[in-house]
């Protein structure tokens, strides 16, 4: 029953050891590191990335895209797994170029930042590749630990300080609320590992009594889910955060970790409980329609970006979980695929057109200016007309206007919705992006058709206005050309 | 029988611990009744042949926890009549939502879920401390080192959150003070002498 890990096991969780070595290799060679600007510690981290998706394309062409499963069934290397991570990857290397001249103004680019950064990419791919609770909650705890000093990490700071207490305090309730509900699953079936769980599940559909206590748990899981997903009525920590926390770690927070979140709903809800698919599509009701309404409504009322942003992305988890509850339809689940598929697109996406917006709030802000209120928008066409191009189509996107990526995001969710029948559902889901539109487009105006107030010139490091046009440019490349990465998520939701 | 009585004994300590906890009006005596209310616990672990938890409970919450606890209580000047203020004026919400984890326990406990038979009693020489120990370094080695990594992230946090170099403290460094030479700092100075006059 307990066999000791062999070699396969650990050529399995490759990226995962390349990463843990390099973070560790980074932390010690930093501390050698006397340039203020931290060459080469950037080097070094862009190198570790890079090892990393070098050793996850190793493991997909090693396992010919199979499902295969390391250390006893506590690890699990699949087609979902390996594209989550290849996006992550990207994420945190873009969050590397963005960040940095922003840090290193504020004294903030310290080689903790890239270290604690590096660890919280590590926990997302354990939460990824997991399948055992175990795992997933210590990939949890490992991403939250770091997200929560990263938030902090500027100490001198009320603000900042005051929004990691909040963090720490809500996700320390969640995490408790998380774990509740897997013990409650764990009594009721008797295993922690996910797959075991599906099977148990399914051959305890006669029994009532622990059938009940099955979805007591599942509230607490579900609970558990919204929370690190930032949806109604779960949401109160992300506005808070948001504004609090220095620019560039909003940018880390608002990204990567999303798609660690989707990773975790898709192992537990889709891998775990599909057979409690009728009982958790309920939930992810609701909470899809407060999140979208809350959400959106809220947002027109804010002044300051980073806050306003953050309840888009209340607005826009709850718009993803649409996809997530039209998956089962009267208990079976042809339309599955598409429904779950059309999830992680709008996800990635999110997180695309999410690394352009605070990467724009990061390249406007400078030495002693924050970037951060509807009024600094003011006049963006005089002062940049390019960026404030890139920065129109990254609205557009978020707002959901053809032809960029979130136009097709949001009509994918959308069709998988009105597929499973929740066609008045899909209704509400438009109207409130309608809603929506209004404070995106607003943006837009300010940028077009204001005087600016402030006249100092837009620059930044030359690799960051390459990656930020990039960034912009890729969100409209792919609401032209959807497709490939439309049926390479599918291809990785089939084979779960 | 013995252990019955036991069990009892037990029983009764810790729940009139956990009620001095949250009756006491010195923090420092409630810390003190939640250690004893520890050490009961432990003790009921014991009965159960769980040496194991019972050693773990002792050694991490009454040792280290509690501790701690203790030290904050101790070194924070907590106005007691302030946090008695909300006590009556919460107590209806409390009771509502006590009241429904209550019941909530209750229903689940009395569809009978939980029963499990007895566990079965370890061989000599085979204790479940041994049998965790087996099992957390073959089995579940991953898991086993991911929690490592969060340790190592603890501690990573904590420095990068806590330490403060100031500009104007003087340290010494044994490097540069063993490196010394007499040159360094004794000086040769030839002065004529001088002559009584």
């Amino acid at each position: 029953m307990s066999a000791p890990a062999t070699l396969t096991d650990f050529l399995l969780a490759a990226p995962e050891l390349v990463l843990l070595t390099g973070a560790c290799a980074l932390m010690i060679a930093d501390l050698y590191v006397k340039d203020p600007q931290r060459e080469a510690s950037f080097i070094i981290a862009m190198l570790v990335l890079l090892g990393c998706a070098a050793a996850t394309v190793f493991v997909m062409w090693g396992t010919g895209g199979h499902v295969a499963y390391a250390f006893n069934k506590l690890y699990v290397a699949d087609l979902m797994a390996h594209l989550l991570k290849l996006c992550a990857y990207l994420a945190v290397a873009a969050a590397l170029v963005y960040s940095r001249q922003y840090l290193h103004e504020r004294g903030l680019l310290k080689g903790e930042f890239l270290t604690l950064l590096l660890f919280a990419l590590l926990g997302m791919m354990v939460m990824m590749s997991a399948n055992s609770f175990l795992t997933l909650y210590l990939g949890l705890e490992l991403l939250s630990l770091c997200l929560y000093a990263m938030v902090a990490l500027n100490r001198d700071s009320a603000l900042s300080t005051e929004a990691a207490m909040k963090y720490f305090v809500l996700g320390a309730l969640a995490s408790g609320l998380l774990l509740y509900g897997m013990s409650m699953i764990y009594g009721a079936t008797g295993t922690l590992t996910i797959t075991e769980v599906a099977k148990q599940v399914a051959a305890l559909s006669g029994k009532t009594a622990e059938r009940h206590l099955l979805v007591f748990g599942l509230v607490f899981v579900v609970s558990g889910i919204a929370f690190k997903l930032g949806v109604v009525p779960f949401h109160m920590w992300i506005p808070d955060v948001y504004e609090g926390a220095p620019t560039a770690v909003t940018l880390v927070i608002g990204t990567a970790p999303k798609l660690a979140a989707f990773a975790m709903a898709m192992r537990l809800l889709v891998n775990g409980l599909l057979d409690l698919a009728h009982d958790w599509q309920q939930m992810l009701v609701v909470l899809a329609l407060l999140s979208m309404a809350l959400g959106n409504i809220t947002a027109i009322a804010q002044t300051n970006l980073k806050r306003m942003l953050a309840y888009s992305t209340i607005a826009h988890m709850g718009f993803m979980l649409l996809g997530l509850l039209s998956g089962v339809v009267g208990g079976n689940t042809y339309s599955a695929g598409e429904a779950y598929a059309a999830s992680m697109f709008y996800t990635i996406v999110y997180v695309l057109m999410s690394l352009g917006a605070f990467g724009m709030l990061l390249y406007l802000s400078r030495a002693g200016f924050e970037c951060e209120t509807l009024e600094d928008m003011k006049g963006l066409n005089r002062r940049s007309p390019w960026f404030a191009f890139i920065m129109l189509v990254l609205m557009f996107s978020l707002a959901g206007i053809p032809p960029t990526a979130g136009f097709y995001a949001k009509l994918a969710v959308l069709s998988a919705a009105v597929n499973a029948g929740q066609v008045w559902l899909a209704a509400v889901a438009v109207m409130l992006s309608l809603v929506g539109a209004f404070y995106y487009l607003r943006v837009v105006k300010l940028m077009y058709f204001d005087e600016p107030g402030d006249t100092a010139p837009v620059e930044g490091p030359r690799e960051m206005r390459a990656l930020l046009s990039l960034n912009g440019l890729a969100v409209l490349g792919l609401g032209i050309l959807p497709g490939s990465l439309m049926s390479l998520c599918y291809i990785a939701i089939r084979s779960l | 029988m013995f252990e019955t009585a036991l069990f009892y004994a037990f029983s009764a300590i810790l729940l009139l611990a956990a009620l001095r906890v949250i009756t006491a009006r010195n923090p420092v005596h409630s810390a003190m009744f939640l250690v004893l209310a520890f050490f009961t616990a432990a003790g009921i672990w014991l009965l159960l042949r769980a040496e194991f938890l019972a050693i773990a409970l002792v050694l991490v919450y009454v040792g280290a926890v509690m501790v701690l606890f203790l030290f904050v209580v101790m070194m924070l000047d907590i106005n007691l009549e302030r946090l008695r203020e909300g006590f009556w004026r919460n107590l209806p919400l409390a009771v509502v939502v006590g009241g429904i984890l209550v019941f909530e326990m209750v229903a689940l406990l009395a569809r009978h879920v939980f029963e499990a038979a007895p566990a079965a009693e370890p061989g000599p020489g085979n204790s479940n401390t041994r049998q965790l120990g087996l099992l957390v370094y073959t089995h579940y080695a991953y898991a086993f080192e991911v929690s490592a990594v969060i340790l190592l992230v603890a501690i990573i946090a904590a420095i990068a959150l806590t330490l403060r170099r100031r500009k104007d403290r003087r340290y010494q460094n044994p490097a540069e003070q063993v490196k010394v030479r007499r040159e360094d700092r004794v000086r040769l100075v030839s002065m004529p002498s001088e002559r009584d006059e």
